[in-house]
Parts: structure tokens; C-alpha cells; sequence
């Protein structure tokens, strides 16, 4: 931040505006200071056996493994999903976007009764689910993968779509008239192109799942070892045992800030 | 560089306290002489139908005052209090969470310990899978729901357990009561233990089955209402404590399923 880059060009550099500095000092302290009051709040001594209890280690072990699934099911799913958005010219694609996005604006224990109504026992899903192979969705670890795919799949959608809109369509042109079938400019061209994009919705997707509750508590419900991942069982041990609470808290952090930092995503503009 | 940022962060740090100073400047102008009271009532998910059904009544004979919930966990509740948010009756539904508000030196006086409420299996209507007691619910062909551990009504299924001798094999642990309530009348699972008076609450949703484990010591639950220390309503507080706990109050109270204390 303090480091002075060498101008580019001998231009001059561009110094940012006092009034951007100061709201911008705030909003950074609105998200950094609770976190550090987290690690000031956390009782250290015990933290180790406060993060390694059986269930801290089930939930933790079920979060990553449900949120890496539903990460890959993000993938599969929302990438073909983007490029119907970005690239064809389907009629009503406004409205499929936002019925896409919906999930964003929907607070999670909507989006989580949803999946209930639907793939519950008595759901029209879910009943011949029951009726015709025996299973039960709700209350399983696919309905956690189910119920994160859900809420996580849009954060790869946008980054992706806008990452097409921005790469453009010039290279693909190029690879057809050289005589590259569709398939494979999309997998020579396109996919290589946009993969920054592809990438940074990865992480926003797995870092969603990783965070998900309210959709998981009301669609998949609340078992150790089955559906009880970290924010569930944070939240159930708020309820009684605070130091707990916090302590797996810093973990559920901690992970977060190691899968960010780790991708270091520096293609922020496929966010929007 | 360096001095024009130290500038700009101590602008920003007056800035923030000015926004302090102003918004404690303008809570403060809110309390002179109000024109009407609030009292501010911390009161048991469980109590809201009841409480909801008191509040006109109380309003109606205490002119100018509005009756303001605040519905949660016992648990959230008693933690709320502790740390200082303001609230003038402290309800909870258990012995323990009122203590814990006690022991902060939060409550004033005595908290009265006013109606109890006993465990139940809610099952379809009809009792399709036949259950009669806690043994019925053992093993897959009765799919049930309970509270978590970590939450009273939680705490009062393992007692009834620990009673009884059996192991629930739940699909789901609840973090409330009515989302235990919520899987069996949404038939995602046979049966589920709740209170009676959430069995009573659902109008038929479901059914209640009594089991003598029911009556175990710490499968019960207890109504506990106090005083906050340092209410500036102090005299409605009581107010709301005697009505609740008066005739009117009991009469709300029986009729929603809870035994009177």
C-alpha cells in the first residue's frame, strides 16, 4: 500500500481523492474489527480443546467436503449456465438471469423451506423420491450439498457471465474462421480466456458454501457427522457455550482467509 | 504522504466520534418526557402466543403504554440481559437461564416461578405408526426429531431418556422447539418431542402421546418471570409480573396447554 509504484510511461500517477479515503478507512474497519474482537474474545488456553472436540472435528470435516462437492457441482452446473447467459440469444434472458440471481436476494431459510416443500417427504419431488427408491432427501448429507449448491451456484454465475461479457466474443470469431468447431473454440479459447473468472467464482461459490446456515438448518436439519457443519454447530454451541462458539468461529475464519489468500484471486473485475 | 494520511485517518476518527456524540445526543432528547411508555418484555419463544393474547389486555389497563417483545431462545435471552440490552421483564423457560441472569446481579428481588410445561411425542394425526411410548421411536421404521442438547428443550429430552433407558436415533437435532414441531406437521418425520402446549398450538396438526418419563426429574420446564435491575419502568415491570401472574394471566396460560405453578 505504501510501496510507490514507478509511474507507467512517465505519466503522471493518479492519487485517489481524500473523500474515498475515509469512508473506505471506515468500511474496512466495519468488517475488521469484529473479526478482531473474535480474536480477542477467544479463550486461548482451551483453544485446542475447544476445536478439536468430535463434533468440532465432524463439523469442520463436513463442512470442507460439502462445500468442496457443492463447489464442483457449482462448476458443472453454473459454467454452462453463464455461458447460456453471456453468449446466446435466447428470448427472455433478462428475466432468467434475475430468476438465476434469486437466490442471492432470498434470505437462506426462504431458499431452505423451498427445497423442503419441494424434495421433502411430501414434496411432489420428494414423495416419488420416497415412493418409488425409498430415500429421504431432507435430514442427509446431499441435502447440505443440495441446499449449498443452491445459495453458492449464482456467486459463479455472475463472476463468470461478466468475465465472458468482458473477454468478448473476438477470439472464438477468430478460432472459427480457422476452422475450430464451437466445442472446441469453448474449450481452446473461451474456457482459457475466462478461467481468472472461473477461478474467482470458484472461490466465491466455495466460500459462500462454506459459510451456508440458514438453508442447511431449514432444509437438511441439524445431525452430528450428517448435516451439522461449522456455522450449525456454532450457532447450536452459542446457545450454551460461548468460548466454544468462538473458538470454532476463529476456525470457520481462518479457513476462509486461507482459501482466499491461497487463490489470491488479483482478477477482482470478474466479480462484477 | 505519510502526514497527509495521518491527516486524513484522524478526520476519520473525528468523524466517528462526532457520529457517536450525535447519536447519544439524540437517544438522550428521546427520553425526555415521553409522550407514551414502552415496556420492554424479554420473553421465551414459547410464551408468544400467550404473551401475545396479554398484551392488549395490559395495554388497556395501563393508558399510554405499549407493550414491546422481544421473543427468543431462553438461553439468547438471559445472555442479552447480562450484557446490558435494555429490557424491563426478563421471562424465561428455564430455572437455569434465569439464574444465569440472577447471578449477574440483573434481576431484581425474587423471579417467580409461575407455570410448567411437560414433554409430549407429537405424531401424525391418527398415530398412523402406532406410537405409545419413547421405546416406539427406536429404529428406522419411526423417523423422529429432537432438540439439540445444547438447548433446553434438549436438555429435558435427555432427561426423559436417561429415565427411560433409551437412545433416540434422531434424523434431525433442533435448535428450538418449533422447528421440531415444524418437521412433523411439514410430515418429514413420524413424530418429534415438543411441549404440550406446542402440541396444542399446532390445532390439530398433530397429535400429543404422553410418556411417563415425561415427569422425570429435568424433563420438566419451568416458567421463570423477574425484573430487570435498573428498569426505568420499574412499576409497569411488576405491573406486567402480577398480571401475568394474576387471574388473567393464569387463564391464558391454561388455556394454551401450561400447568400453573
Amino acid at each position: 500500500m505504501t510501496r510507490a509504484r514507478p509511474a507507467r510511461g512517465g505519466a503522471v500517477t493518479l492519487a485517489l481523492p481524500w473523500p474515498v479515503w475515509v469512508p473506505a478507512i471506515v468500511g474496512f474497519g466495519l468488517i475488521a474489527v469484529p473479526v478482531a474482537g473474535l480474536v480477542v474474545r477467544t479463550d486461548w488456553p482451551d483453544f485446542g480443546a475447544l476445536i478439536t472436540t468430535d463434533a468440532a472435528l465432524d463439523a469442520l470435516l463436513l463442512s470442507l467436503q460439502t462445500g468442496l462437492i457443492s463447489t464442483a457441482l457449482c462448476l458443472l452446473l453454473g459454467t454452462p449456465l453463464a455461458l447460456v447467459l453471456a453468449r446466446s440469444n435466447l428470448p427472455g434472458l433478462p428475466v432468467l438471469r434475475s430468476i438465476v440471481l434469486l437466490p442471492l436476494v432470498l434470505p437462506p431459510v426462504v431458499g431452505g423451506l423451498t427445497l423442503l416443500f419441494l424434495l421433502g417427504r411430501t414434496g411432489p419431488i420428494g414423495q416419488l423420491a420416497n415412493d418409488w427408491f425409498g430415500i429421504t432427501i431432507p435430514f442427509s448429507t446431499p441435502a447440505v450439498i443440495i441446499a449449498q449448491t443452491f445459495v453458492a451456484m449464482p456467486f459463479l454465475v455472475v463472476s463468470l457471465e461478466g468475465a465472458l461479457r468482458t473477454a468478448g466474443e473476438r477470439y472464438e470469431i477468430v478460432a472459427a474462421t480457422l476452422g475450430a468447431s464451437p466445442l472446441t473454440a469453448l474449450r481452446r479459447v473461451t474456457i482459457p480466456v475466462v478461467l481468472p473468472g472461473l477461478i474467482s467464482g470458484s472461490v466465491l461459490a466455495f466460500a459462500r458454501a462454506l459459510g451456508e446456515f440458514g438453508a442447511t438448518i431449514a432444509f437438511a436439519g441439524n445431525l452430528q457427522g450428517t448435516t451439522q457443519t461449522l456455522p450449525l454447530l456454532i450457532y447450536i454451541q452459542s446457545q450454551n457455550d460461548l468460548d466454544g462458539a468462538v473458538a470454532m468461529s476463529l476456525v470457520l475464519v481462518v479457513v476462509a482467509v486461507l482459501v482466499i489468500v491461497a487463490t489470491r484471486t488479483r482478477d477482482a473485475s470478474g466479480v462484477r | 504522504m505519510s502526514s497527509a494520511r495521518r491527516l486524513v485517518m484522524a478526520a476519520a476518527a473525528a468523524a466517528l466520534t462526532l457520529g457517536v456524540a450525535a447519536c447519544g445526543g439524540s437517544s438522550g432528547g428521546e427520553q425526555q418526557a415521553p409522550p407514551t411508555r414502552t415496556l420492554t418484555v424479554s420473553a421465551a419463544a414459547s410464551l408468544t402466543d400467550v404473551y401475545n393474547q396479554l398484551k392488549p389486555q395490559f395495554e388497556q389497563a395501563n393508558p399510554g403504554t405499549t407493550v414491546r417483545f422481544n421473543f427468543g431462545g431462553s438461553d439468547t435471552l438471559a445472555q442479552q440481559v447480562v450484557q446490558g440490552v435494555p429490557a424491563d421483564v426478563l421471562a424465561t423457560a428455564s430455572t437455569r437461564t434465569m439464574q444465569t441472569a440472577q447471578q449477574a446481579g440483573r434481576i431484581q428481588g425474587e423471579p417467580v416461578t409461575y407455570a410448567t410445561n411437560k414433554l409430549q411425542i407429537a405424531v401424525q394425526p391418527g398415530n398412523p405408526k402406532g406410537v405409545v411410548d419413547l421405546t416406539s421411536l427406536v429404529g428406522p421404521q419411526v423417523t423422529e426429531s429432537i432438540c439439540a442438547p445444547a438447548v433446553p428443550c434438549g436438555a429435558a429430552t435427555e432427561a426423559a431418556e436417561r429415565a427411560a433407558g433409551v437412545t433416540l436415533d434422531p434424523v434431525s437435532e433442533e435448535q428450538d422447539v418449533r422447528s421440531v414441531l415444524q418437521r412433523v406437521t411439514t410430515r418429514n418425520v413420524d413424530a418429534g418431542l415438543v411441549y404440550l402446549t406446542d402440541v396444542k398450538a399446532s390445532n390439530g396438526q398433530v397429535q400429543g402421546v404422553d410418556f411417563p418419563q415425561a415427569s422425570a426429574q429435568g424433563a420438566g420446564q419451568n416458567y421463570l418471570i423477574g425484573a430487570v435491575t435498573g428498569s426505568q419502568n420499574a412499576d409497569l415491570a411488576n405491573g406486567w409480573i402480577q398480571f401475568v401472574t394474576g387471574p388473567q394471566g393464569d387463564a391464558a396460560l391454561q388455556q394454551a396447554g401450561f400447568a400453573l405453578k
